[in-house]
């Protein structure tokens, strides 16, 4: 988030994109609740009717996928009306004029045909995020599973930057992240982009510094490939995989190709908390320590870094993450991994990452800093982007286009599906699945139907439904429910008796290979 | 910037005479956070500091000069120049007596401390002022709610003192409106809309009822499976392992075994804030599913459990041989977005370090 969640208790305008927040971030909701309590206006785009929708007070139930569609439709009403805010365009951004001229023939018209809400909604829409004083944005991965993921993002950007809602108390930019530390592990340097601390790797100096810091002669001065690729490519030129707590065959796209891509690996280790399906494929699994058996550290959305302490005793034999990969490594000849706790490794941490600098372990006690933290002088940054982005760079406007999804309905798949998450189950479940308690809120899992697709299909509340996609089909009980918009179905991905990821997998976003797991036209007949 | 300096000089502070002492405060502070601030121990049990203050306790009650009645101090605002007395030989008799009452109300002054956050409040003051005297019986306010079979919220509302914190908390912090006050006095009970069960409420089980609730009348099902457990209650000051806001709570124990999870009121991600699964997803760290060794595939084609030292040199074993045939590219590595730190900077540096690739990524595609 460009904002901290404090600040979600303050904007004028509230923009919430593709997220389900009441759901997926029910806390960081609450402080939505509280700014329209104080008299804030929100705007929900949702193609369901969530509760956040039914909060809203101009809900946009556009068809899945047409984000990029209203988005430029929304700036172009923008432009018209002349809310653009000129100053901020001339002293903090470039490429504006191509932008600028780029959006003029994307009228509210044009976009209500693709998005299918009425255009008068979003001319609304636009007028009330370019006047808030200030608008602010949230979106979850409404808007990066998609084909388009990079685009929706830049959408988003570019209506910021035209209204000069960045660096502004209560405005801003704010992707809610889904994992407790989706956002570290990015931090960390786990992706094929960035050394830790977001240090390109394609950079030739910080290749040749984590060499030298890591005991190599070289490290490739190139992006690896990423986890979608290496799926692909497992059994071809990849060969072995070291995969630590994630269940990947259940949530990933696909789960036959990723199954499959599993299978053909020579050498499969798992690190994981429980046997879980992916484990199950492994030729070793190894057991982690769980929440509330190790200290550590994590960092929020609103990048914020606090630490996990030990309460009890590991579960049997289970030792921390860090401890097992460090005892993979000493095996490999692989040296500076001699860490004696997990102070060592963040410090070590801390050292090597410019936007850590000013951390250590006890400094974040606390949990008082929002990185960067360049130095230890610096309070942190709760707020990016205030006076000036980073270095003094000019925020660029991207000129986009509006693209279909990778597929789009046929006759012989009418309807979209779209999947999310439920607020009483989390992910594969192997966590929530096994607390006692939810399953008397949400005990299995249900495809959410439109009364009139219901009744046009031949579907019963209750009753049970064959679901099939270009690549797989289940079965699944059927709710009909008004929350999903006609030609419209809805299931999460969190029970393994309803594998709806067998279904998706239609498309990855060509830049960061995210896949469109928010589309995929699929074909429901009722089970005779 | 000149606008900015007037607005220093408006706030400039103002004074009163707290205790006999001289003390600032700001516009806009009630008398009770004054007091608090000064450590003056007034009681309440109405009040949250993050509630809207409600002034229906009369606990907090204060001498000002000037005014002949006491003045409830958490709905008072100070004004310039006030003289009070937080702790008179008239002030404490009357508190003692409000708790005498209150506690008359009640089946039960003594709960256990695992029923919430705040559950041991009225001991606490009932102790304090020596109000277990028994001095009024009789009538009591609130049925409880046996039929509610929901496995998270007891609704023991015979220990209920009609404080509404939990309805405002609700209102005020959730925006969930989930439950109510019906009748008045006596009669005074806390409910859903059209008295149902809480599950066919707004009701989203986020708990915050249970832990602002000052007498234990709702109470933490949960927790309270271990209310005979053996120990004493530790608390660890830990972040939730689900989404990504990072709300702060404190995971109690009773010596190894894991018994229930309280918000923190000062956490800064979420000042006391929980949701369902925050609140109530915690035993999955303790349940018998759990991997207690490691496991290693054998020639039968099933895997076994076996030592650490069998399972980690089979790991490093099966690299070196893949790195061997194939070359450094033919490993991968996938962190994990839910381990903490330390998890993903030692995987991101074993497969830079060993292979010397960038063949690491983690799920957030996915």
């Amino acid at each position: 988030m460009s904002n901290p969640l404090a600040d979600m208790e303050k904007p004028d305008v509230i923009f919430a994109i593709g997220t389900n927040m009441t759901e997926c971030h029910p806390v960081a909701a609450t402080r939505l609740k509280r700014a329209l309590t104080d008299g804030a206006t929100m705007v929900v785009v949702d193609p369901r009717k969530t509760r956040l929708a039914k909060m809203a007070h101009l809900h946009l139930p556009i068809r899945v996928g047409s984000d990029v569609a209203l988005l430029l439709a929304m700036a172009h009403v923008i432009q018209r009306d002349g809310l653009i805010d000129e100053s901020f365009i001339a002293e903090r951004t470039a490429d504006s004029e191509a932008f600028l001229s780029h959006i003029r023939q994307f009228t509210p018209e044009w976009a209500a045909e693709i998005c299918e809400v009425p255009a008068e909604d979003i001319e609304r829409a636009g007028k009330l995020y370019g006047r808030g004083n200030p608008s602010a944005i949230y979106y979850t991965l409404g808007i990066t599973e998609h084909i388009c993921g990079v685009d929706n993002v830049q959408s988003l950007c570019n209506l910021a930057l035209m209204t000069g809602n960045l660096g502004l108390e209560g405005g801003g930019i704010n992707p809610m992240r889904g994992q407790n530390n989706i956002q570290g592990a990015g931090d960390c340097g786990a992706v094929p982009a960035n050394f830790p601390g977001f240090q390109p790797c394609d950079n030739p100096d910080n290749a040749a510094k984590f060499a030298k810091l890591y005991g190599r002669d070289s490290i490739d001065p190139e992006r690896g490939i990423t986890k979608v690729t290496a799926l692909n490519e497992a059994g071809k030129s990849i060969h072995a995989m070291l995969i630590d707590g994630e269940n990947t065959v259940v949530t990933d796209p696909d789960k036959n190709h990723c199954e499959h891509a599993l299978k053909s690996l020579d050498h499969l280790v798992v690190i994981d908390i429980f046997l879980t399906e992916t484990g199950q494929l492994a030729d070793v699994v190894l057991p982690a320590t769980a929440w509330g058996e190790t200290d550590g550290v994590q960092a929020n959305t609103e990048r914020r870094v606090q630490r996990l302490r030990k309460a009890v005793e590991p579960w049997g034999e289970a030792k921390p993450d860090w401890w097992i990969v460090s005892e993979i490594a000493k095996r490999m000849g692989t040296p500076g991994f001699e860490y004696e706790s997990a102070k060592d490794v963040f410090n070590e941490l801390c050292e090597l990452s410019p936007i850590y600098a000013g951390l250590d372990w006890d400094r974040i006690d606390e949990g008082k800093y929002h990185w960067p933290v360049p130095d230890k002088e610096h309070p942190g940054t709760p707020r990016l982007h205030e006076g000036e982005f980073k270095n003094g760079m000019k925020g660029l406007f991207k000129v986009i286009g509006y693209r279909d999804p990778a597929e789009v309905i046929s006759d012989d798949f009418p309807l979209w599906l779209t999947t999310g998450r439920r607020l009483e189950a989390y992910h594969s479940r192997t966590q929530t699945g096994r607390s006692a308690g939810l399953e008397y809120l949400l005990s299995e899992e249900s495809l959410e139907v439109h009364p009139d697709d219901a009744d046009s299909l031949g579907l019963v509340h209750g009753g049970m439904a064959k679901m099939a996609s270009a690549r797989g089909e289940i079965e699944i009980q059927v709710k009909v429910t008004d929350k999903s918009p006609k030609g419209t179905v809805f299931t999460s991905f969190s029970f393994a008796n309803v594998p709806v990821n067998i279904l998706t997998g239609s498309g990855y976003d060509p830049v960061t290979q995210t896949a469109e797991l928010k589309v995929c036209p699929v074909r429901v007949t009722p089970v005779a | 910037m000149t606008e900015h300096r007037s607005d220093l000089v408006e706030q400039k502070l103002s004074t009163l005479t707290l205790d006999g002492k001289l003390v600032e405060f700001t516009k806009g502070e009630t008398i009770y956070e004054i007091a608090n601030r000064h450590r003056k121990e007034v009681p309440t049990l109405c009040y949250d500091e993050r509630l809207e203050a409600f002034g229906a306790c009369r606990l907090c009650v204060v001498e000002v000069e000037g005014i002949r009645k006491p003045v409830a101090s958490c709905t008072t605002a100070a004004t310039d120049g006030m003289v009070i007395k937080t702790s008179t030989e008239t002030i404490e008799k009357h508190r003692k007596t409000l708790l005498e009452l209150v506690a008359s109300e009640n089946r039960n002054v003594d709960v256990n401390a695992l029923s919430g956050y705040s559950s041991q409040e009225m001991t606490i003051l009932v102790d304090r002022y020596s109000a277990r005297t028994g001095r009024f019986s009789g009538k009591q306010s609130g049925t409880s709610n046996t039929g509610d079979k929901n496995p998270f919220i007891l609704r023991d509302y015979d220990n209920c003192i009609s404080c509404y914190r939990c309805v405002r908390v609700c209102a005020e912090r959730e925006g969930d409106y989930a439950i109510n006050v019906m009748n008045r006095g006596f009669h005074t009970q806390i409910i859903t809309e059209f008295n149902n069960d809480l599950r066919d409420s707004n009701c989203t089980f986020c708990g915050q009822c249970v832990q602002t609730c000052p007498t234990g009348a709702l109470g933490d099902k949960k927790a309270l499976r271990d209310a005979d457990t053996e120990g004493e209650i530790k608390k660890t000051r830990t972040i939730c392992p689900y989404c990504g806001v990072g709300c702060s709570v404190d995971m109690l124990s009773k010596g190894d075994k894991i018994v229930g999870i309280q918000p923190a009121m000062d956490g800064p991600a979420n000042e006391g804030a929980l949701c369902i699964k925050g609140q109530y997803a915690f035993d999955f760290i303790q349940n018998d599913d759990r991997l207690a060794k490691p496991l290693v595939r054998r020639d039968d084609g099933e895997l076994h459990e076996c030592e650490w030292d069998e399972a980690l040199d089979r790991a490093a074993e099966g690299f070196k041989k893949v790195k061997d045939q194939y070359g450094r590219h033919a490993v991968y590595g996938i962190a994990s977005g839910r381990a903490p730190h330390e998890a993903a900077y030692t995987m991101q540096k074993y497969i830079r370090a060993t292979y010397g690739t960038n063949y690491i990524d983690n799920c957030s595609r996915s």
